[in-house]
């Protein structure tokens, strides 16, 4: 893949093909606002896209990518708060039913009911995270990003990583019900 | 600004260092996140991932809208803005017509007022003329028809005029 260069269409194209899932899932997680969600996947395509020359592949493009991604959620959310006066409409979903997506499998209805319930708190719990702790947590344990791969995605010391990701495991605990 | 310094804010590696001891050691990090999660906790990690992924996966294979007109409808678009502005111009012309002909008209009646108006300014002179000639002729007829009676009257009254 071209690096420090113009990429053609093809090549991005493909680039978005394979990375689009991923940063979509990153941001629905992060707002559980489809269309946030939807809206911020384009600006962060379409910035990389510009900014292509830019990359010189001493990360992996995901990495790349997720780190514009984390950005460009700061800044909405900065601008929000900046525009606090204007009216502004928020399409996130409750905590209810961002759970109701939990596949049935093969379990009986009172577990289904059960592991919903508990999929409901740990979206309480992340609600209730920093911002830090909320982005550390969702690489972690949604993305499945490995300790390193956090730290380099966040430009934070993996030390940093750890400890917001122990912060914010021990406020999931606390909200199963479990130790603090 | 490099993306470390966006993503930190204000702490740098000073602050980050500060909270990490404030937090705990880092052995003592190690140990908690490589140690099994309890049976519960785990599973409700994995479910929260699953649903994550689940509805992730559901938005985006739903069909995605593409505004794209159809042929027919950009067909009955084109055919109604031409319409509209087939109206536009009609009424502009309309109107432009209309005006010059209400200024036609007004030169018009200007014109014939002009051509009219001596005509009506003899009229005038003649009519002046005969009311003149009448008053002189009343004026005579008057002093000549003087009752007998009152010839004395008319007399002192004449030579008051020559005084």
């Amino acid at each position: 893949m071209a690096t420090g260069e113009e990429i053609s269409a093809e090549e991005f194209s493909a680039v978005v093909i394979k990375h689009r899932p991923h940063i979509f899932r990153f941001l629905l997680a992060s707002t559980r606002d489809v269309d946030l969600a939807e809206g911020l996947t384009q600006e962060c395509f379409l910035k990389a896209h510009r900014n292509w020359a830019s990359f010189r592949g001493e990360s992996t493009a995901m990495t790349w990518l997720m780190r514009i991604a984390i950005n460009l959620q700061k800044d909405h959310w900065r601008n929000r708060r900046m525009q606090f006066w204007r009216q502004t409409r928020t399409n996130a979903v409750d905590l209810g039913e961002a759970s109701e997506w939990l596949s049935s499998g093969e379990s009986s209805a009172e577990q289904q009911l059960l592991a919903r319930e508990r999929v409901k708190q740990v979206w309480k719990a992340v609600e209730g995270l920093s911002e830090r702790q909320r982005t550390v947590f969702l690489l972690r344990y949604v993305e499945e990003s490995e300790l390193s791969e956090i730290a380099r995605t966040t430009g934070l010391s993996e030390g940093t990583v750890k400890a917001h990701l122990s912060r914010a495991l021990a406020r999931v605990r606390a909200e199963l019900g479990g130790k603090r | 600004m490099n993306f470390k310094d966006k993503f930190a804010g204000e702490s740098g590696e000073k602050a980050e260092r500060d909270e990490l001891q404030a937090l705990g050691a880092d052995e003592v990090l190690n140990a908690e996140l490589n140690a099994e999660l309890e049976p519960a906790l785990d599973e409700a990690l994995r479910n929260f991932r699953l649903s994550v992924h689940a509805w992730s996966e559901a938005v985006l294979s739903r069909p995605q809208k593409v505004l794209v007109a159809s042929p027919h409808k950009r067909l009955a678009r084109l055919a109604v803005g031409w319409a509209l502005g087939g109206v536009l111009v009609a009424s502009g012309v309309s109107a432009g017509v209309w005006q010059h002909h209400r200024q036609e008209m007004k030169i018009a009646a200007m014109r014939a007022a002009e051509r009219e108006r001596p005509v009506a300014q003899q009229q005038k002179q003649q009519a002046r003329v005969e009311d003149e000639d009448l008053l002189a002729n009343v004026d005579s007829d008057v002093s000549r028809e003087v009752p007998a009676a009152m010839e004395p009257l008319a007399q002192l009254t004449a030579e008051d005029g020559t005084k």
